[in-house]
């Protein structure tokens, strides 16, 4: 890759040449070695988006291993940057030009080689960290390839609409409510659609993000490893209460949900009447029946407030 | 290589008629702004009244007592009523007419003068400039509206603007810097520098050059328009069924992205045909400075990417207006069909934000290191593969939308790989730097800023573009981030490099140094301080485009937004230094300041009209620093037989 005026290797440096390179390798090892370390231990566990859920732990560990490899490559370019600013830097007086290095094809060789090693592997460590936690918690669209193992799992439908989200139970009768609750311990299945424009559902404690489509039902997969409340956004411009559109959920032990779901159900038969039969998409005409769900209460002791719980009235939210 | 072989009389484009009589007309008959600004006028009133004819019976914007043809219609016509009274078509017309072309002596005799800014000029020097001042009131209208973004986003609860206004300004800000900042480099330097790198006396095409810059005002007063009509609630982006759905200010963003594209084509395609065709004898490939690799590069991705972007706009406006049914999944067309469509334009996109820069840093690193740029080979070969590259990662902008999901690991792959050619700028950087003489002149403070910002802003790519760890990041403040360090870190940063470096070449007066390194310091700082804390509130869980967010996050947005007004206080500071170095002080500057081997600078500053005085016969590569055998770069004055003999591909050997 040099060009035809071959110039001295770069490391072979004239006598009384300090050798620059092996200084700066003395400098960026320590520093890489120190970096990575912090990363991994120190700051790797408290990486969002924690632990919460399968999807969530695994993007956790793919920030870590990110982090510890972008962390040497950048302290290596920055190092290099550093010393050459310093040393090589123009000194009063001088005005000679420096030496006509034109290239050096090993190390431009050495250096596609390495990056080229690298971001390959780091498109295999990818697709496994795709492969193995279900599709680490996007969208797999209609026809999932990664599902999670272990029998069938809790469906639940995300319904996004401007500007609200609610969510309806197919193995409990089909209900709607506008509260998420979930059981801990389970494989969960969100079926995520739209009835108007796409928005994008972000149970960010979850790490699951999808698209919701209208006329399209995209599927993403998460396991909720510990009980405790869930953040609820929306991740893409829907039109103007687009900020607005959260609401909380909350992961509860298998017993106190399966309480709620028969209860809700139970309660809210006569409205489920009047919805649209549970399918996994809808037609744009069914709108105006859909979105009107019946806030359901909480399970008891889950905290669920805010816009979890009726927060938004008629048919446009007021601005807070 | 095909160029004049006659350099005795200067190229006019279009030729001399043969009876081109001088007409002398009174300055407001001659077509110029002011008669482009009846003539648009004219062409918006009429276009309304035909789109009101056709279509006010069965079209209407719901609430308003509009319809979405009148609107367009008014646009479109009012474009070309702007381009008719500017004079565009008179060349045409003529020609259609059987009648000679004149170039008006008048043309010449205003060339002088300012006058010339404001007119259809076909000098490519005079288009330059224009392309200059026009791109830096985008920038600076751009940028005021993200100081107002961050002024609603200092507090989660309290607001300075409704969500509506928010949102179009959210939108209006994404628009104008995504779309009309695409041609900041090739626009003003390209077109200026090109032709002089190269050993031209001219552009390809002159008129689609002068054309291809006064779309750019259309486009610009189109999409800001789009205020008055209350806005777009859908970004930079416009997904389609909110944007199908939008009231008036969505036909402003479809019409003004639409001639952005078109412009863009027209800018791509001239610079492509003038650095294939164009270069002077003894320019070889390989001698071709790395700022026309840049620009080869990012020309190709403009011809092919654009019109990507003119056909989706188009289909855009024929949904809302006539009422075809390319994106409404229930009349058979697809909202997927948008977002493809939008990101195989819209990525490409990134890169022509990026290779220009990449371009200028690589351009400046020898002449302050004063060595031989490292790898040029390795340089151009980067810049191919990012552009070959660049038509193959477009659905890593929708790993979470459901679309062909186990196309994934794909898209992962390519976005990740094209990180390879990426990295080359610094392979080249670092082994310029090897035992350089490195001068910390504003244009190299810029240009190491630049090095400094991409490499946190390619770095952040790579989390982005890994589809589980995207899962969080997408649609999130950590996205942001990430193109913001890659566009204005990077771009922006090199265009102030190249802004510092050549304009005492393009105007002989320099800009003040010590105004120049204050701005440098604080722009650094502050944009590392506005957008550095962003990748965190990203993590955290704040949504991109929102007006009201979690109240834990307050303090981190309030440093931001605190720090994007300081930002704002240094790109004021630039304006102060190049409006009162430009116009008032005038500090004359050598014509060669750099003592730059660049076959620009080898000729007076500014340039004489024609550039060269002949065609210049070039003899070695611009970047031999530091070579006591190396041949001057060109010679100026090549004997009379040197450059038939070139045409026919004899001599001019080393």
């Amino acid at each position: 890759m040099a060009t035809a005026s071959e110039a001295p290797a770069a490391p072979s440096a004239g006598p009384g040449e300090p050798r620059h390179g092996l200084r700066i390798f003395l400098i960026w090892l320590p520093l890489a070695l120190i970096a990575d370390l912090l990363i991994v231990f120190v700051w790797g566990p408290h990486l969002p988006p924690g632990a919460m859920s399968t999807s969530a732990r695994s993007q956790q560990v793919d920030f870590i291993v990110l982090g510890a490899m972008a962390a040497p490559v950048m302290l290596f370019v920055l190092t290099y940057f550093g010393y050459a600013l310093i040393v090589w830097r123009h000194r009063e007086g001088d005005d000679t030009d420096g030496p006509p290095i034109h290239g050096n094809t090993r190390i431009a060789a050495t250096w596609i080689v390495t990056s080229s090693v690298i971001v390959l592997a780091l498109a295999v460590y990818g697709t496994i960290e795709l492969w193995l936690p279900a599709g680490a918690g996007a969208g797999e669209g209609n026809t999932p390839i990664w599902r999670p193992s272990g029998g069938a799992a809790l469906q639940v439908q995300v319904i996004g609409q401007q500007w609200r989200w609610t969510y309806r139970y197919p193995q409990f009768g089909g209900f709607e409510t506008t509260a998420l609750v979930l059981p801990v311990g389970e494989n969960i299945q969100f079926n995520v659609t739209s009835l108007d424009v796409i928005h994008s559902f972000w149970a960010y404690q979850l790490a699951v993000k999808a698209d919701a489509n209208p006329g399209i039902n995209n599927v993403a997969y998460t396991k909720p490893l510990h009980t405790g409340a869930v953040q609820v956004r929306c991740a893409e411009l829907c039109g103007l209460w687009h900020a607005d559109m959260t609401t909380s959920g909350v992961v509860v032990s298998v017993a106190v949900f399966r309480a709620w779901a028969s209860a809700t159900e139970t309660q809210l038969a006569a409205l489920t009447r009047n919805l649209p039969p549970y399918a996994l998409t809808y037609d744009a005409n069914q709108i105006p029946q859909l979105g009107k769900a019946f806030t359901a209460p909480p399970p008891a002791g889950a905290g669920l407030s805010g816009a979890g719980g009726g927060y938004y009235g008629g048919q446009y939210p007021v601005q807070p | 290589m095909a160029i004049e072989i006659q350099p005795e009389k200067a190229q006019h484009p279009g030729g001399r008629g043969p009876g081109g009589e001088a007409r002398r007309r009174p300055w407001w008959m001659r077509p110029a702004f002011h008669t482009g600004i009846v003539g648009g006028v004219i062409g918006y009133l009429v276009g309304h009244w035909l789109g009101n004819f056709l279509a006010s019976g069965y079209s209407q914007v719901q609430n308003s007592g509009q319809n979405d043809l009148a609107i367009v219609l008014g646009y479109v016509v009012g474009t070309v009523g702007w381009l008719a009274g500017l004079g565009v078509f008179n060349d045409l017309l003529r020609q259609m007419a059987g009648k000679p072309v004149p170039v008006l002596e008048e043309e010449h005799a205003a060339a002088a003068g300012m006058a010339r800014y404001f007119r259809y000029s076909l000098d490519h020097k005079v288009v330059g400039i224009q392309y200059l001042v026009g791109m830096i009131a985008y920038f600076l209208t751009g940028g005021l509206l993200a100081m107002a973004i961050r002024t609603e986003l200092l507090s989660p609860s309290y607001h300075v603007f409704s969500s509506a206004t928010y949102t179009a300004i959210v939108g209006e800000h994404g628009t104008m810097m995504m779309m009309m900042m695409s041609s900041v480099v090739l626009g003003p330097l390209g077109n200026y520098l090109v032709p002089l790198m190269i050993g031209s006396k001219r552009m390809a095409f002159p008129r689609l050059e002068a054309l291809s810059f006064w779309l750019t005002p259309a486009a610009y007063l189109v999409l800001l328009s789009g205020l008055l009509w209350g806005g777009y609630p859908f970004g930079w982006t416009g997904y389609a069924p909110l944007s199908v759905q939008a009231t008036q200010g969505a036909d402003s963003y479809a019409v003004a992205f639409g001639l952005m594209g078109l412009s863009l084509i027209l800018l791509g395609f001239n610079l492509v045909v003038t650095i294939i065709c164009y270069r002077a004898p003894g320019m070889r490939w390989s001698r071709v400075p790395i700022f026309v690799w840049a620009n080869l590069t990012t020309g190709l991705i403009m011809v092919l990417a654009g019109p990507v972007l003119v056909g989706g706009m188009y289909m855009m406006i024929t949904d809302r207006t006539v009422q075809t049914a390319f994106f409404t999944d229930d009349l058979g067309g697809s909202s997927y069909l948008y977002q493809n469509l939008f990101w195989f334009f819209g990525h490409p996109e990134v890169y022509i934000l990026a290779l220009p820069g990449f371009g200028i840093v690589s351009e400046i690193l020898p002449v302050f290191c004063r060595k031989p740029l490292f790898g040029y080979r390795v340089a151009a070969a980067g810049m191919i593969g990012v552009t070959l590259l660049s038509f193959f990662v477009w659905q890593h902008h929708l790993f979470v939308s459901g679309i062909n999901p186990d196309m994934r690991p794909l898209f992962m792959l390519t976005t990740e790989l094209i990180s390879v050619p990426t990295g080359f700028i610094y392979l080249v950087a670092m082994g310029t730097f090897w035992k350089a003489k490195i001068r910390f002149t504003v244009p190299m403070l810029f240009a190491l800023g630049m090095y400094f910002n991409f490499l946190i802003g390619g770095i952040t790519g790579v989390f982005v573009s890994d589809a589980p760890a995207d899962t969080t990041e997408h649609g999130s403040f950590f996205v942001m981030a990430h193109f913001h360090y890659t566009i204005m870190g990077g771009l922006i940063f090199a265009f102030m490099a190249g802004l510092y470096y050549w304009l005492p070449k393009m105007m002989g007066i320099r800009l003040n140094q010590t105004l120049g390194k204050i701005h440098f310091w604080t722009m650094f700082i502050f944009f590392n301080s506005t957008f550095l804390p962003l990748f965190a509130v990203g993590l955290a869980g704040q949504p991109r485009r929102v007006y009201t967010y979690a109240r834990n996050l307050e303090t981190l947005n309030d440093w931001v937004s605190i720090s994007s007004f300081l930002l704002g206080v240094s790109i004021l500071i630039f304006l102060f230094n190049f409006v009162m170095s430009t116009v008032f002080w005038r500090v004359r500057e050598v014509s060669n300041p750099w003592q730059s081997r660049g076959l620009e600078w080898q000729v007076p500053s500014p340039p004489p009209a024609g550039n060269f005085a002949r065609v210049p016969v070039v003899l070695s590569a611009p970047y031999d620093y530091g070579d006591p055998g190396a041949q001057p770069v060109a010679d100026l004055d090549p004997p009379a037989g040197v450059l038939s003999a070139a045409y026919a591909g004899a001599g001019v050997e080393e």
